[in-house]
């Protein structure tokens, strides 16, 4: 695969000139560490951190959660493992096909021995139809000397749930129909009962729609009843205990069902699309509406304009 | 010592510059319309025919300042002459420069058509200038065009859920959008259900390319006769989407939509319309 073995050169050249500072990272319960990235654009000032992502520490190894959206956010993820553990990194999840959310996964290809790279089964073909708009982005948005690099997963996870064992502890990773995206998956650590959610929940930053908005309603409540005791968000910060938790799905649904009624309302009408983005405003209290809620509007148009 | 006059100048010169600065500050990014893509296409579409370029008195394109979601930008072509009397627009033409095939459409019409407007919806990868060229049939051209950034985000112009594109590939959602009256433009949608894609991409895992099927030409009859033909590609979004006019007459009692891909699939779709009086 020759996209894997640019890979380990690239990576090989930059980790021998300049050695990462670990990236903050919080341990919200013993041995699940989490590192809350900006609620921002990538922008090549925060060099692709804004996103969130984990690492969970078993007895024999360490599997990676997310990994930001950049080479660099990754390497500040391997120096911040390396500060807090010793073991070998056998698994690196990505919840979806984001880039900010896989583009660290560049730092990791060259472990020895290699992790599995697990994704969504659906993942390679998503991939695959936005690699080129990804690389584009990444080079307007980080710079031209920061060209991003992606690495084909190893392992692929589909309708049937699948087990990470890293020793003493099981880390549950299932695959979703469509919501956030075609191809999203969470991991449940269930030595903490932490949920580590991907993008599947927002909190602060606004949700963004790139799957089904039915389809992620539907799942909500499913997610729900599985963060037991605390919810790693794709972007914003961690909720634990029960009532942060189910505020936090709530938030999100409370969105997600005011975006669905409002376009339904105006296709009832027979609105076009161009007009349903003008009138349609952002409720308040999220972040970064003004980057995301009319491609909200978008993208729920497109789909309950299929409805019945 | 400042005359009223003078003083009157000054500040009608600092409300002057004070526009041009609002201007200017919107425009910051808008390069030259004279692209190295266009001065091909214009070439090959068009030769050395001369353009009128952005008068607005013939067509208008309507094009939001940024695509929202880079696989859905809404685009609409916009007549500024009516389909009747001795000039109307048969055929209108939209163009991306940017995108991996420009001709994203050309759209025949006639005066059956009721008026030239079209509105439709396109994928956008890059920050492109996007042009809407019709021809009226005293055979002249009139181009209007805006400059459309791309999308921020992850917002890709790949469609979002690739199963349920294919689980629903050919259904056509037909449908009036106003009221039926004789010699009125009608508004109409016709919706196919398509994943209109370019095979473009190759899966990193497999390392295949994922076959091309899009939809390649779409015809609305009204009466029998041809309204609204298209010769489209995957430049437009998937689950193509048109809105278009037609003009009902007394005896019309039916629109049909064919819609052919790629693959040479054909599907097709009959809206009955209500009665209509004389």
């Amino acid at each position: 695969m020759p996209a894997l073995v640019l890979t380990l050169a690239l990576t090989g050249a930059s980790g021998s000139t300049r050695a990462a500072d670990p990236a903050p990272v919080n341990e919200v319960a013993p041995g699940v560490f989490v590192h809350t990235g900006q609620i921002a654009e990538a922008t090549r000032d925060n060099d692709g951190d804004t996103s969130n992502w984990g690492f969970v520490v078993g007895e024999r190894c360490i599997a990676v959660i997310d990994s930001g959206g950049s080479t660099a956010t990754g390497e500040a993820l391997l120096a911040a493992i390396r500060s807090q553990s010793p073991l070998p990194v056998c698994a690196v999840i990505s919840t979806h096909v984001h880039p900010d959310h896989i583009l660290g996964n560049a730092a990791l290809a060259s472990l020895k021995p290699a992790p599995e790279f697990v994704a969504s089964q659906r993942l390679p073909a998503a991939l695959a139809a936005r690699q080129s708009t990804y690389t584009a982005l990444a080079l307007r948005q980080l710079g031209a000397d920061r060209a991003p690099v992606f690495v084909a997963p190893t392992s692929l996870v589909g309708a049937q749930t699948v087990q990470i064992n890293l020793g003493n502890r099981d880390l549950t990773v299932r695959s979703w129909p469509t919501a956030h995206t075609d191809n999203d998956l969470t991991v449940s650590d269930e030595t903490s009962g932490t949920l580590f959610a991907g993008d599947l929940l927002f909190v602060d930053h606004i949700p963004v729609l790139d799957g089904s908005l039915t389809g992620w309603l539907a799942q909500i409540p499913t997610l729900r009843a599985l963060s037991a005791t605390r919810v790693v968000p794709g972007h914003g910060g961690v909720a634990s205990g029960a009532a942060a938790v189910a505020a936090a799905w709530d938030r999100e649904h409370a969105y997600l069902l005011d975006l669905r009624d409002r376009v339904r309302a105006s296709l009832r009408i027979g609105t076009a699309l161009a007009r349903a983005v003008d009138t349609l405003t952002a409720p308040a209290g999220w972040q970064l509406t003004e980057l995301y809620h009319r491609r909200n509007v978008t993208a729920a148009y497109a789909e309950l304009e299929w409805e019945d | 010592m400042t005359s009223p006059r003078s003083l009157l100048r000054a500040v009608l010169v600092g409300i002057v510059s004070l526009m041009l600065g609002t201007s200017l500050a919107i425009a910051a990014d808008e390069p030259s319309p004279d692209t190295e893509q266009w001065a091909g296409l214009r070439q090959y579409l068009f030769a050395n025919r001369p353009i009128a370029d952005n008068v607005g008195d013939v067509v208008d394109l309507d094009a939001p300042f940024r695509a929202e979601d880079a696989s859905v930008v809404p685009i609409g072509l916009k007549a500024k002459i009516d389909q009747s009397g001795g000039r109307y627009i048969r055929k209108l033409w939209l163009v991306v420069d940017k995108n991996p095939t420009p001709v994203a459409a050309s759209f025949e019409l006639t005066p059956e058509s009721g008026r030239a407007d079209v509105e439709t919806r396109i994928r956008l990868e890059e920050y492109t200038w996007v042009r809407v060229i019709a021809e009226t049939s005293d055979g002249q051209l009139h181009m209007a065009r805006k400059y459309v950034r791309a999308a921020g985000g992850c917002s890709a112009p790949a469609g979002k859920d690739n199963e349920a594109a294919l689980a629903r590939l050919g259904k056509i959602k037909f449908k009036l959008e106003g009221e039926v009256e004789t010699g009125k433009p009608t508004l109409a949608q016709m919706m196919v259900s398509h994943p209109n894609n370019s095979g473009m991409q190759m899966d990193q895992v497999t390392r295949l390319f994922v076959p091309p099927q899009y939809v390649r030409h779409v015809e609305v009859a009204y009466g029998g006769k041809v309204i609204l033909s298209a010769d489209v590609d995957f430049s437009i979004s998937e689950n193509p989407n048109f809105r278009f006019y037609f003009m009902p007459k007394a005896g019309g009692s039916e629109l049909t939509a064919k819609v052919v891909d790629s693959k040479d699939l054909t599907f097709s779709s009959t809206l009955s319309l209500p009665k209509v009086g004389i």
